[in-house]
């Protein structure tokens, strides 16, 4: 099976082009908007796991390693697509323009951080294991019906693939042939399970061969890899030929969560061969003639600069509303919800 | 059955429950293009009990939709379609087969208008035939609002006359956040009731008093309704008057309703199929302890399934509340 889906490469382990002609599909323009998302997820993620040590925001699932991957899948999309992540896709979510304060929020147990921009179709992070891709399903048919173009992307990990949601949301996308993108990050491990007890499977890609879902593997610390492929899923759901299943080989550098000591089950040294995407990247930004000192230097300001203001911003939001905890459960509030409300509130203010 | 036509001039048939509620599925199709059905067997099949037949040769198999088997599917791909824009009615054949996508509704359904604070919302109705007594397979007979009616963030309806059905099924299509709509299987042909052929709703939340009565407030839902109504007429051969409640909606339940009725009989006999353990006859006493505690008589007595499965068909008869269980629980609040 792994003959079936050799990893796609664009850029070897040291920035070198794989395939020199695939050059051509490579301009300045992406290059810098590709380095520039990769490095700001990647100091976010590092200012959230350092604000989680501080007691600032609480639990988090570090994404570090994964920037290829998630950059590479959300710069595809279009600006009316939806994006339906897990707990630890805010990078894409980032790239694809969830706004970082609320991100900052929802890791510090904000509702307002599930509310994505005006217009934005981000849904939140699914926190349950593979139940998105079911949404993704659903909501990528309504496109459908609805005659437009447009096209859901559900992100899932390597132990999301052993739950029943990932294969009835594979076969509803097959029978109903919905424009949805099944985007697999293959990071190796789904808390301590290793890829090898999660399946007797070779590959995640061809779980797709039984849903006769078109299957692609590709490196997942590759940008371009992940990019290219994610450009022709896109094509083809926007054009009526269905969903796809990609699997973006990856590893996630850190812990499952800042909860999580990953020393407890992951080998002494497994993962250190592995080149991390962003230095990847800049080995071939070096080897490419794409460096440049300067453009570095004000995307690094820039983005701390974002990031703390982020930071601030959050720290400095209003505090959480007592009546948001009833608010929202329904359109209208139930009368018993009113008087549990109104009780408590009345408890609140010394009555 | 009590009539709910007040106005002659209304053009009525007299159908049965499943009929009500085919009739309330064709009613929405017609009035508005976002609706949608999903679930087995529903398209050219109709339905194992036809609830959905002829739906999809009026309104094609693009919006009358066979799903595969696949319980969690057919909830997880609607909460797609209904946070775009659509409104699925998404069958799940039998009650019993609901599990698999518990999650799905626990998790998703009944959270998504919280977690985004209004800016995602599930505008679906679940259909689910429930109950037993009709001598069904196992697993066909559950009755499982209690996990339901648990669960926040969803509403529980449970139509039992064919007038409630269409109205409330309408309603639940309408309503802007999840509906769980539980049909009593046992009551889908067992009589008929004057329809209104049209458009009409009957409003989630508000139960209704099915029997006028003075010394005992009965309170039930679902297929156990016409049962408690006979045992009220034969109590009231024995000289006790009761009061018969359907509450119809089961979350959020009518407590004024319930607080009135209690509060001039002075006692209460809940009854349901579902087990007695966690259901919701005890959220029904506690209502009753808040709203009407001093105007009791006597204890409440719940006559409920038992804390055991659905049995198999063999001993069904023994697991649902009898006429005598009710009597007797009728005779041991107005004999303390």
């Amino acid at each position: 099976m792994v003959e079936s889906f050799p990893m796609k490469k664009v850029i070897d382990e040291q920035g070198n082009l794989v395939t020199a002609s695939d050059r051509d599909l490579i301009d300045q323009e992406l290059v810098q908007t590709a380095y520039y998302h990769m490095y700001r997820i990647r100091t976010f993620d590092k200012k959230a796991k350092s604000l989680q040590r501080q007691g600032r925001i609480g639990t988090y699932p570090p994404f570090e390693g994964q920037e290829a991957a998630q950059v590479g899948s959300a710069l595809a999309l279009g600006e009316d697509d939806w994006l339906f992540p897990t707990y630890r896709d805010h990078g894409a979510m980032l790239t694809f323009g969830a706004n970082m304060t609320r991100t900052f929020l929802y890791w510090n147990g904000r509702l307002e951080g599930c509310i994505p921009p005006d217009g934005k179709r981000i849904f939140p992070a699914a926190v349950p294991i593979a139940t998105q891709i079911l949404h993704a399903t659903g909501a990528s048919w309504a496109e459908k019906r609805k005659g437009t173009k447009n096209i859901a992307i559900a992100y899932f990990g390597d132990g999301a693939t052993s739950e029943g949601d990932f294969h009835e949301g594979l076969n509803f996308a097959s029978v109903f042939q919905t424009p949805t993108i099944f985007f697999n990050q293959n990071n190796g491990y789904a808390i301590s399970v290793p890829f090898e007890r999660q399946m007797n499977s070779s590959t995640i890609a061809q779980k797709g061969v039984a849903y006769e879902i078109p299957s692609v593997r590709v490196d997942g610390n590759d940008f371009f890899a992940v990019f290219f492929e994610m450009q022709k899923a896109v094509n083809r759901a926007r054009s009526g030929k269905g969903p796809t299943l990609i699997e973006a080989v990856t590893w996630r550098t850190g812990a499952h969560t800042t909860a999580d000591d990953p020393t407890k089950y992951r080998p002494e040294g497994l993962g250190q061969d592995v080149v991390d995407p962003i230095l990847r990247f800049e080995r071939f930004m070096k080897n490419e003639g794409f460096w440049n000192d300067d453009f570095a230097v004000n995307i690094h300001k820039e983005v701390e600069n974002e990031i703390e203001a982020a930071v601030k911003e959050m720290e400095s939001y209003p505090k959480a509303n007592v009546e948001d905890l009833f608010d929202h459960v329904f359109a209208e509030l139930p009368n018993q919800l009113v008087n549990q409300k109104d009780s408590y509130l009345q408890l609140l203010r010394g009555k | 059955m009590t009539s709910n036509i007040t106005e002659t001039k209304i053009a009525t048939k007299s159908i049965t429950l499943i009929q009500a509620i085919n009739d309330g599925m064709k009613t929405v199709l017609e009035r508005d293009d976002t609706t949608l059905i999903l679930g087995e067997d529903v398209g050219k099949n109709g339905g194992v009990f036809r609830a959905t037949d002829g739906l999809q040769e009026i309104f094609g198999d693009d919006r009358v939709i066979d799903t595969p088997l696949s319980e969690s599917g057919i909830i997880g791909t609607s909460i797609g379609l209904a946070v775009n824009g659509f409104k699925p009615i998404a069958e799940i054949q039998f009650m019993g087969f609901i599990y698999p996508a518990y999650d799905q509704i626990m998790t998703h359904a009944s959270r998504i208008r919280m977690r985004t604070m209004g800016r995602f919302s599930v505008p679906m109705v679940i259909r689910a035939p429930f109950g037993a007594g009709v001598r069904a397979p196992e697993i066909h007979s559950d009755s499982a609002e209690a996990l339901f009616t648990h669960m926040p963030g969803i509403k529980v309806v449970c139509p039992a006359t064919p007038y409630d059905a269409k109205g409330l099924l309408i309603s639940a299509v309408e309503d802007p956040d999840p509906v769980l709509y539980m049909e009593p299987m046992h009551n889908y042909r067992s009589f008929r009731e004057e329809v209104p052929i049209d458009y009409y709703t009957v409003e989630i939340g508000k139960g209704i008093k099915r029997t006028e009565g003075e010394d005992v407030t009965l309170i039930t839902w679902g297929a156990m309704v016409p049962l408690v109504e006979k045992v009220a007429n034969q109590a009231k051969e024995n000289g006790i008057s009761c009061e018969v409640i359907d509450l119809r909606t089961l979350y959020p339940i009518d407590e004024g309703l319930i607080a009135e009725s209690v509060k001039k009989t002075g006692r209460a006999v809940i009854i349901h199929e579902a087990p007695r353990t966690g259901g919701l006859g005890n959220d029904i006493v506690s209502i009753i302890n808040d709203t009407s505690f001093l105007y009791l008589k006597a204890p409440i007595e719940r006559v409920t399934g038992f804390d055991v499965p659905v049995p198999f068909s063999s001993l069904e008869s023994h697991y649902l509340p009898t006429p005598d269980r009710i009597l007797k629980g009728i005779e041991k609040v107005t004999n303390f």
